[in-house]
């Protein structure tokens, strides 16, 4: 119980450090953030802005000004030329993107990850092992936006095989969603495979070493049983918490990946903030990442101690 | 270190929160002699190389940068001939000459910025490892927040920023970089160096340094630091790699190194490339990105053959 209350405290100071950061970003931008942000337009509306960001007043208001508006669904504007258009109206379309490609690129990981692990670390050592975890280290070395690139270039362009770039939404088609998603999902997929396969292969050969292991053969069990019901279970909890942590990863690859295929998701959303030099946005945008990251690393931990009681009571 | 980064995601394995200690057999198999052997020989070697074309690019017989071949351009024939052994760009330049010079730019941001990281996070892993308490609980925190944002996120926003004046040089910039990727770097550098300093600090040699009467700098940087070195170091090692990718990742979200005729990086060869790719000469890309490849390739295997060899206990966190 105590241990629940320091963590409710620990995720608030966090989340409370997070937005104070990215509150702040607009402040730190050198020279005058007016006319940073509206480099071309009138006094007028630079006084307008100083205004609605509270340039003048101390920064503590500042922050609490901004945190009102942000929880309020008010993330600020883009400052264009003549139109001023609210940021959230285009996190609504974009947020949901970058969470299918993160989600499919997670899932089709795990998918290719957990019986490889599992299928390596029954023969340890043996061909197969050793094959398989030197393509992972292989694998490691390759940045996933030059696999993007190489996808996109020799499947989707070369090959013909899957579209190169764009996205259909999935309430359009939902065969031509998947082909769209495809290499994306593999390209941000395939370091986490590499991942998630070296780190269940080595518990499970831990696992594989425990006394109720023997107990289970020594019953007569089949080696298929033995491996997927009685080692796999209490094998999988670090790898359950490192796909949590690696969400970090996934979102860091999900932004340069939507821009190699052009997915109107969350990272293009910030490209395109970033060219544009709407610092408003950028602002808004990194936060609203950050504490999604936040959540999710806090839901993992939750489960992670509801799976696994001698953890639970260990961990204090 | 989470990230755009498929090596990242190894420091993400040194860090998982509470796990349970695997019981031996848990280094990769390549790397398990702790020995260097052939393959770490290889790496050494292309490490070298890579140094060189920094330090010296004029020791490689390239043509200049700005030189021009217009017989490619004529036959649009972006392939190798003799004496351009990996062809032209769309604009008949020489693509080895620009391999070889755009290396000096990775290097300066991706071991500049580890090397920052490591100043400041080893610092504040040491000091909070070794004093604990409440100065522990505070840098522990200040360490959660930075691993709180993903850190190509961090390092995007700070580059953003801090390029936000237009008229900013080509050296600016790349210190702009440099510093967004070394900050960024700060927390994971930082806490793996906590946890290295937490399982020496109170080992006899310390107490019997404090008997004597040694002061807290000595301790530190005598007894504690040189035990706690190797971690830093292949964690430094691998920190590079990351860097060398985020500087990629950077130059596609266009807040990189400024792509210029004469300034080329590997990570804005990538990301100009990328045009030349969808125009169906793909070539700069596949050269730049096989550049990146072996170089991290050799960071992460010397990495793990240092982890394997002193025996960093990565997962006492």
């Amino acid at each position: 119980m105590n241990n629940a209350i320091r963590k409710l405290g620990q995720l608030a100071l966090v989340l409370f450090l997070v937005t104070l950061f990215t509150a702040l970003l607009v402040s730190l931008l050198p020279g005058d953030p007016a006319e940073v942000i509206i480099p071309f337009g009138d006094e007028r509306d630079r006084e307008a802005l100083r205004e609605e960001l509270n340039l003048d007043d101390p920064l503590p208001a500042r922050y609490v000004a901004w945190l009102g508006d942000f929880v309020t669904g008010d993330f600020g504007n883009y400052y264009r030329q003549s139109i001023t258009e609210p940021v959230g109206d285009r996190v609504g379309d974009a947020a949901p993107v970058s969470l299918q490609l993160m989600v499919y690129a997670q899932v089709l990981a795990l998918l290719v990850a957990i019986p490889l692990g599992v299928i390596t670390a029954q023969r340890a050592g043996g061909f197969l092992d050793k094959f398989a975890n030197t393509t992972a280290f292989g694998v490691l070395a390759v940045p996933n936006f030059v696999l993007a690139l190489v996808l996109s270039y020799f499947v989707g362009v070369e090959l013909g095989w899957l579209p190169p770039q764009g996205y259909v939404r999935i309430s359009r088609d939902l065969v031509e969603h998947l082909k769209s998603m495809a290499l994306p999902a593999i390209s941000l997929a395939a370091g986490q495979v590499a991942v998630y396969m070296r780190l269940l292969r080595t518990d499970m050969v831990a696992t594989l070493q425990e006394d109720f292991i023997l107990m289970a053969k020594a019953k007569g069990l089949s080696n298929k049983r033995v491996l997927w019901r009685h080692a796999l279970r209490p094998s999988s909890l670090t790898l359950l918490t490192v796909a949590g942590l690696n969400v970090g990863t996934l979102v860091g690859g999900a932004l340069i990946i939507e821009i190699i295929f052009t997915l109107p998701g969350m990272g293009t959303l910030i490209f395109q903030a970033i060219s544009e030099r709407q610092y408003v946005a950028i602002q808004s945008l990194v936060a609203l990442i950050a504490i999604g990251y936040v959540l999710v690393n806090v839901a993992v931990d939750l489960l992670y101690s509801a799976l696994d009681p001698r953890i639970r009571n260990a961990r204090g | 270190m989470p990230e755009v980064e498929p090596t990242a995601a190894i420091l993400d394995v040194a860090t998982p929160s509470g796990s349970i200690e695997p019981t031996g057999d848990t280094e990769l198999a390549v790397a398990r002699t702790k020995r260097l052997g052939v393959i770490g020989w290889l790496a050494i070697i292309w490490l070298v190389l890579v140094a060189l074309m920094a330090a010296v690019p004029s020791l490689f017989p390239v043509p200049e940068l700005t030189e021009r071949f217009p017989d490619s351009l004529r036959n649009r024939d972006f392939g190798p001939t003799s004496g351009h052994p990996l062809g032209f760009d769309t604009s008949g330049r020489d693509l080895l000459s620009k391999l070889v010079h755009g290396t000096r730019a990775s290097m300066i941001v991706s071991v500049l910025a580890v090397s920052f990281g490591l100043v400041i996070g080893g610092t504040l892993g040491l000091i909070a490892g070794y004093f604990r308490g409440r100065v522990d609980t505070i840098i522990t925190n200040a360490f959660n927040v930075g691993l709180a944002i993903p850190q190509l996120v961090l390092a995007l926003t700070l580059a953003a920023v801090f390029a936000s004046d237009a008229n900013a040089g080509y050296g600016q910039r790349v210190l702009v970089v440099t510093f967004a990727i070394g900050f960024a770097s700060i927390p994971i550098l930082g806490r793996i160096t906590r946890a290295n300093t937490l399982t020496w600090a109170n080992r006899e040699f310390v107490l019997a340094s404090k008997t004597i009467g040694a002061k807290t700098p000595r301790i530190l940087i005598r007894e504690v630091l040189p035990n706690v070195a190797p971690a830093m170091f292949s964690i430094a090692l691998l920190g590079i790699a990351v860097a060398i990718v985020v500087e990629g990742g950077l130059a596609l979200l266009g807040v990189g190194i400024p792509a210029d005729i004469t300034s080329p990086s590997w990570g804005n060869l990538i990301a100009t490339g990328r045009s030349q790719m969808l125009l169906g000469e793909a070539g700069q890309v596949m050269a730049a990105s096989t550049m990146v490849f072996f170089t991290v390739l050799s960071l992460n295997y010397l990495g793990d053959v240092v982890r394997a060899r002193f025996d960093v206990r990565e997962s006492a966190l």
